[in-house]
């Protein structure tokens, strides 16, 4: 299972929102759209069957070849992703930044507010911040060598029992390759080359949360390894298969159960299956005037028992909840049999909760198949906003105020002068251009209450010298940071590499914790032969009572490392031991993985590690969802 | 700076009363540097020290790395402390070479010095009481104050790791609070990283020589006072010779600490809470004043006269000029050999170097028909009793000694394997180990010998012994060449004045004590017993006189256990053991 939450492979949010080629936009700050978005959503309600009026239940068989009623229907994710997907860069094939003949980047595709436009700036940004040159190219290798993957080693009467129970499984080495791996970077590097590791045996795709049944059942009669997949964006190392697993390997793509099975406005919940992901669960629910509010920036590909499996946090949560505070009910699939509560009720005092046994389990105790999540009405007026603050420090120390008053906006990130000057060109009068920094805001909810809120934000920012920068520089933010992953193929077009990683702190130590860390990077970088200085940036992505959410990115031109993939690796393992001696967590959404496993006991103490082992010893005892993720 | 305070209400004292506290407490130990004042000192220090040495020679190289690191990380000084003129000279120096000045820890009793103390002040000077045990208000204020001038780049941290000044010129079992105190901000991650930058200060001639010698004879210490300097100025009329300041590499705590501190331990607390070092943190920080020490031991310049000294010393009945500077010569190349940082003239011959020496230090010495000898020389000739000959004469042991000190560091691992030997009965290897370990383990109150490197320090003698073709280390054996004879006597005689003197303390404690000798009385009783033994004729080694030696014997007596101290209300009672 995978799933991520903010920041670096972000989707471009306006593929959702506010983006007029691609249509169904959710919300935007001009008075004129959200006018159209109320129409949407009367026009969502109009369009609910007639028995909605009195049950606004709506019930659906498993099986059930299309939603009955769905306004619009839902297409899942192909069976097939690579038609649609890279099988070895981010997100779609027909999206991708280069530099044309004139040396300009600009950014291919139509699906993003990018998509087609020129980038006449980045070259300069490119060149300057990593040393790198047009002229040294470092290519991909174009197509996957089909027979650098090795033969699947099949179960065969496993692989006929699941024939036999009408379930669809693919041994095409392309299915296989494009579910062996996540996003991290030792993942993406090694597809560029054409190296291909170990490789799932099998892949399979259930339609519901009895195939799964069905699946786990026979995986257990023939000791098969599983692995559930989702929306593959994981940066954890979570689904690579384990060197020393000598079964078969399936992989369970929960891609095909994708439905909404029912949605309860008395409530406000909605029953979803585990598969769908983040873009069609919103899009379908806004259509019925309703969303999760859940946007972790992976949104596009990323899946909901995903979210579940990885404790993934979402870019709203100050409004929304993370998912931990979304999920009301879940449904989990083990080889002991289904886990799952008797009841909705929106809390229960009966033992530990069993919820989060199953949140953050990583898929090594079952397959998430069913989550019943609370559901709000869209929002009637979004608004964007953007401070900006003479320097970093001014910066966090508004944002603890903003937190200390608990007026946070539905999102607040504050960007660090690295990551202005990427992002912006403007300049600010009195400011120092080599320390300034800026805020990006989200603010939601009814107009009136949005200004007033707006208001007392701006005033808090005022108090820390923060300047109001406008709302363009605001979407910009959120758009900037939805551009990354693919900015990142870019770069390892031209011997860049790159990758962000996050932690959790308390207040006290941000500002600490972020100027370590970064000097850490540039210390290791330095010590370990790269020879440009790296680009070492940090942001807070989120506000909580007690402490911020910190986002790190690093990215260097490896010109001249013999193993630039082995040093990569070696600077991020010593920015994490730098963060957990800051006091900084090993993860806040991102999980643990195979990548962060070595600190987990550190994390949790040896009796909170022997505590989850247990649980996975009762669950699981054969070890069929073997993807040794964090235990 | 009082942000502290508020966690220190543990009395049941208002928080205004505690805070009130505090500030005060923060008034009598801030600093005021003023530019002003320290160009007016450096003006007239820059006068005093050329009346007072030939030169002072400063490695620039170790300037530039300063330069260079204090650009980096915040930079804490660590100046070896002999002599009043150190931390006057260190800023001077950082002044004249456009360092940032430092800001300076310095004893209270500087303090009550009228006007100096202000003038100190003013020149980046803080005052720290000498003790403050139990005053938790006090360290929270003291350690809060350091670590914010710390965190917030003001200036350079200088303190001495030795505490206070050495009066034997051999380097003191380091203290460890002020270093967890600089360290700290780097545990707990409010700083990248902290520069420690061992410096080394070594003199011709100590200022404070004879003053040192009476006091460790018992003749009290006259308390620091404005008039006391004043009078100091005659001083300003003799002849010191040259100084050396030697700033030494950079040792970065980040580097230090790696794979020792695990930083997460300090991340359960608020940062604002003073928390006690764990026992790991607290044997890191041992460890590691220990290794500074050893640099700032090494990076010291040496002397000619630090030989001759050694060998003056060694011979109590005098030598010939000519055996004088055969002897030198041969000391030189040992010492060399050994890694000593020897500051002897280039292209002079061997008994010039000596006559040139011999001249600064005549004060010590008298010099007849080619020969040589520790003598009474300034003291009154007229009629005196035999105690105060022996203490005249002692005064002159005692001084020369200082210098004989300053090179121990380079002999000490060979010396102790060459006693080992001696004692060991035995060519096993084994053995001989053992009697090392025995003799180290007595001794570590005496010299700086890093706790737990035991066996290092094993092989680094064996090494240096058999690189001089004195040992042939077996696999099993430790065999003497035949050529070893000379060096592994010299090196013995090294220790032997240690030897003796604590034989003498364990006699005392064994033939002599009552069963309740007070900590008090312990001091004065060893002297008395050792001046009798002198007078008997029974002794030889005026060193044993020394408080020093004594103090340290009795320390590793208590601490090999051999000697119990038992608390009787207000007194501390000794009960000594089997030796």
């Amino acid at each position: 299972m995978t799933g991520r939450g903010c920041d670096l492979h972000q989707s471009p949010a306006e593929s959702l929102t506010s983006d007029s080629k691609h249509g169904s936009s959710m919300a935007s700050s001009s008075s004129s759209s959200s006018a159209q978005q109320r129409l949407r959503i009367i026009a969502g309600h109009l369009q609910k069957r007639p028995e909605d009026e009195n049950a606004s239940v709506a019930a659906q068989e498993c099986k059930a070849e299309a939603p009955r009623s769905e306004p619009s229907s839902a297409t899942p994710v192909p069976r097939r992703r690579q038609e649609i997907m890279k099988w070895n860069g981010w997100g779609y094939s027909d999206s991708r930044f280069l530099f044309n003949k004139k040396g300009q980047a600009e950014f291919t595709g139509k699906r993003y507010r990018l998509s087609g436009l020129i980038l006449p700036s980045l070259k300069d940004w490119f060149e300057g911040t990593f040393g790198a040159n047009l002229q040294h190219r470092s290519p991909a290798t174009p197509s996957l060598n089909l027979s650098a993957v090795a033969p699947p080693n099949l179960n065969q009467p496993f692989v006929e029992d699941l024939k036999a129970a009408g379930l669809t499984v693919s041994h095409d080495p392309e299915d296989r390759v494009f579910r062996a791996h996540g996003h991290c970077l030792h993942e993406v590097f090694a597809l560029r080359e054409g190296r291909i590791g170990r490789v799932p045996d099998t892949v399979v795709w259930p339609s519901c949360h009895s195939d799964v049944e069905k699946i786990v059942e026979l995986a257990c009669e023939h000791n098969v390894c599983l692995i559930p997949y989702g929306g593959g964006t994981s940066v954890s190392s979570a689904l690579e298969c384990p060197r020393e697993e000598s079964r078969s390997i399936v992989s369970l793509d929960t891609s095909q159960m994708s439905r909404i099975l029912w949605i309860d406005e008395k409530n406000l919940t909605a029953h979803v299956e585990a598969g769908i992901i983040g873009q069609d669960l919103e899009r379908q629910l806004n259509e019925r005037g309703f969303c999760t509010g859940h946007e972790p920036d992976s949104m596009e590909f990323s899946s909901l028992g995903g979210w579940v499996a990885t404790r993934a946090s979402g870019m709203k949560k100050n409004i929304y909840g993370n998912i931990e505070d979304l999920v009301v009910h879940i449904k989990m699939v083990t080889p002991r049999g289904v886990i799952e509560k008797s009841c909705l009720g929106p809390r229960m005092s009966t033992g530990p909760d069993i919820h989060h046994f199953i949140l953050g389990s990583e898929g090594t105790l079952g397959v998430v198949t069913e989550v019943t999540l609370k559901i709000r009405p869209i929002p009637e007026y979004q608004k964007y906003g953007s401070v900006v603050f003479p320097n970093f420090q001014q910066g966090v120390a508004c944002l603890r105020e903003v937190a200390r008053q608990r007026c946070a906006p539905a999102s607040i990130r504050l960007m660090d002068n690295e990551q202005f000057q990427f992002g912006y060109r403007s300049q600010f009068k009195g400011f120092d251009p080599q320390h300034l920094c800026v805020a990006t805001l989200l603010f939601e909810g009814d107009r009136g209450k949005v200004l007033q809120h707006e208001k007392q934000v701006y005033d808090i920012a005022a108090k820390f010298g923060g300047l109001a920068a406008g709302e363009d520089n605001g979407q910009r933010g959120y758009m900037l940071t939805f551009v990354i992953a693919y900015l990142r193929d870019l770069g390892m077009d031209y011997y860049v590499i790159g990758e962000s990683f996050e932690t959790s702190v308390p207040w006290d130590r941000v500002l600490d914790l972020c100027r370590n860390v970064k000097e850490r990077i540039v210390r290791e970088c330095k010590e370990r032969g790269v020879q440009f200085p790296p680009l070492s940036t940090s942001r807070v992505t989120q506000t909580y009572d007690a402490g911020a959410c910190v986002y790190f990115y690093f990215a260097f031109n490896y010109r001249g490392l013999s193993d630039p993939v082995h040093v990569y690796e070696q600077v991020e393992h010593a920015a994490r031991e730098e963060i957990l001696a800051n006091g900084g967590s090993l993860s806040h959404h991102h999980g643990v993985g195979k990548l962060r496993k070595e600190w987990m006991k550190e994390s949790v103490s040896g009796v909170g590690l022997g505590m989850l082992k247990s649980v996975k010893e009762y669950v699981d005892p054969q070890n069929i969802f073997g993807n040794r993720n964090l235990l | 700076k009082q942000r502290d305070s508020r966690n220190h209400k543990q009395s049941g004292d208002s928080t205004e009363c505690v805070a009130e506290e505090a500030s005060l407490i923060l008034d009598e130990m801030a600093h005021r540097l003023q530019l002003s004042t320290v160009r007016f000192f450096v003006f007239t220090l820059s006068k005093a020290f050329k009346r007072l040495f030939r030169s002072v020679c400063v490695n620039e190289e170790g300037i530039q790395r300063l330069q260079q690191a204090v650009q980096e990380h915040p930079v804490v000084l660590l100046p070896s402390h002999r002599s009043y003129m150190d931390f006057l000279m260190m800023s001077y120096l950082l002044y004249m070479y456009d360092l940032p000045l430092p800001v300076i820890a310095a004893g209270m009793d500087f303090m009550s010095m009228k006007f100096v103390g202000e003038m100190l002040r003013m020149s980046g000077a803080f005052f720290i009481r000498r003790s403050f045990g139990g005053d938790k208000l006090y360290w929270a204020v003291f350690s809060e104050y350091v670590k914010t001038m710390l965190r917030n780049g003001y200036a350079p941290i200088e303190f001495f790791l030795e505490g206070t000044r050495s009066r034997t010129c051999k380097s003191l079992t380091p203290k460890t609070g002020l270093l967890n105190i600089v360290m700290e901000p780097f545990f707990k991650g409010e700083l990248f990283d902290v520069n420690l930058v061992p410096v080394s200060i070594s003199y011709e001639r100590i200022l404070e020589e004879s003053l040192y010698a009476r006091e460790l004879l018992g003749i009290p210490k006259p308390k620091e006072s404005t008039s006391g300097l004043l009078k100091a100025r005659r001083v300003l009329s003799e002849d010191y010779g040259s100084m050396y300041v030697y700033f030494g590499h950079p040792v970065s705590v980040r580097s230090l600490t790696e794979g020792k501190i695990t930083r997460s331990q300090y991340n359960l607390l608020p940062r604002c809470i003073p928390q006690k070092p764990s026992a790991d943190t607290h044997e890191f920080l041992n460890d590691a004043a220990f290794r500074l020490v050893r640099i700032q031991e090494e990076n010291m310049v040496l002397k000619p006269w630090v030989l001759i000294a050694t060998l003056l010393l060694q011979n109590p009945d005098g030598m010939d000029l000519s055996s004088l500077a055969e002897q030198t010569d041969w000391l030189r190349h040992l010492a060399l050999a050994f890694g000593a940082y020897l500051d002897w003239p280039d292209h002079e011959a061997c008994s010039e170097v000596i006559s040139c020496s011999l001249a600064l230090h005549r004060h010590l010495l008298s010099v007849s028909a080619g020969h040589v000898q520790l003598s009474v020389t300034d003291a009154p000739q007229v009629e005196s009793t035999p105690e105060e000959a022996v203490f005249h004469q002692a005064v002159v042991v005692l001084s020369c000694a200082s210098y004989r000190n300053q090179i121990l560091h380079v002999f000490l691992r060979p010396a102790l394997l060459a006693v080992a030997m001696q004692s060991a009965n035995s060519n096993r290897k084994d053995d001989v180990y053992n009697c090392f370990n025995f003799l180290r383990n007595m001794f570590s109150n005496e010299f700086i010998l890093c706790p737990g490197d035991s066996v290092q320090d094993f092989e680094e003698a064996c090494y240096l012994l058999m690189k001089r073709g004195v040992l042939q280390v077996l696999e099993h054996e430790i065999v003497m060449s035949a050529s070893g004879h000379s060096t592994l006597a010299f090196l013995s005689s090294v220790l032997d004045p240690f030897l003796q003197g604590y034989q003498v303390v364990s006699r005392y404690l064994c033939e002599e004590t009552n069963e309740n000798l007070t900590e008090k009385e312990f001091i004065p009783a060893v002297r008395n017993f050792a001046l009798k033994l002198i007078l008997a004729g029974r002794l030889k080694c005026y060193e044993a006189l020394s408080s020093d030696l004594q103090k340290n014997a009795l320390a590793a007596f208590l601490r090999l256990k051999a000697v119990r101290k038992v608390k009787v209300t207000y007194q501390v009672n000794f009960e000594g053991l089997v030796l």
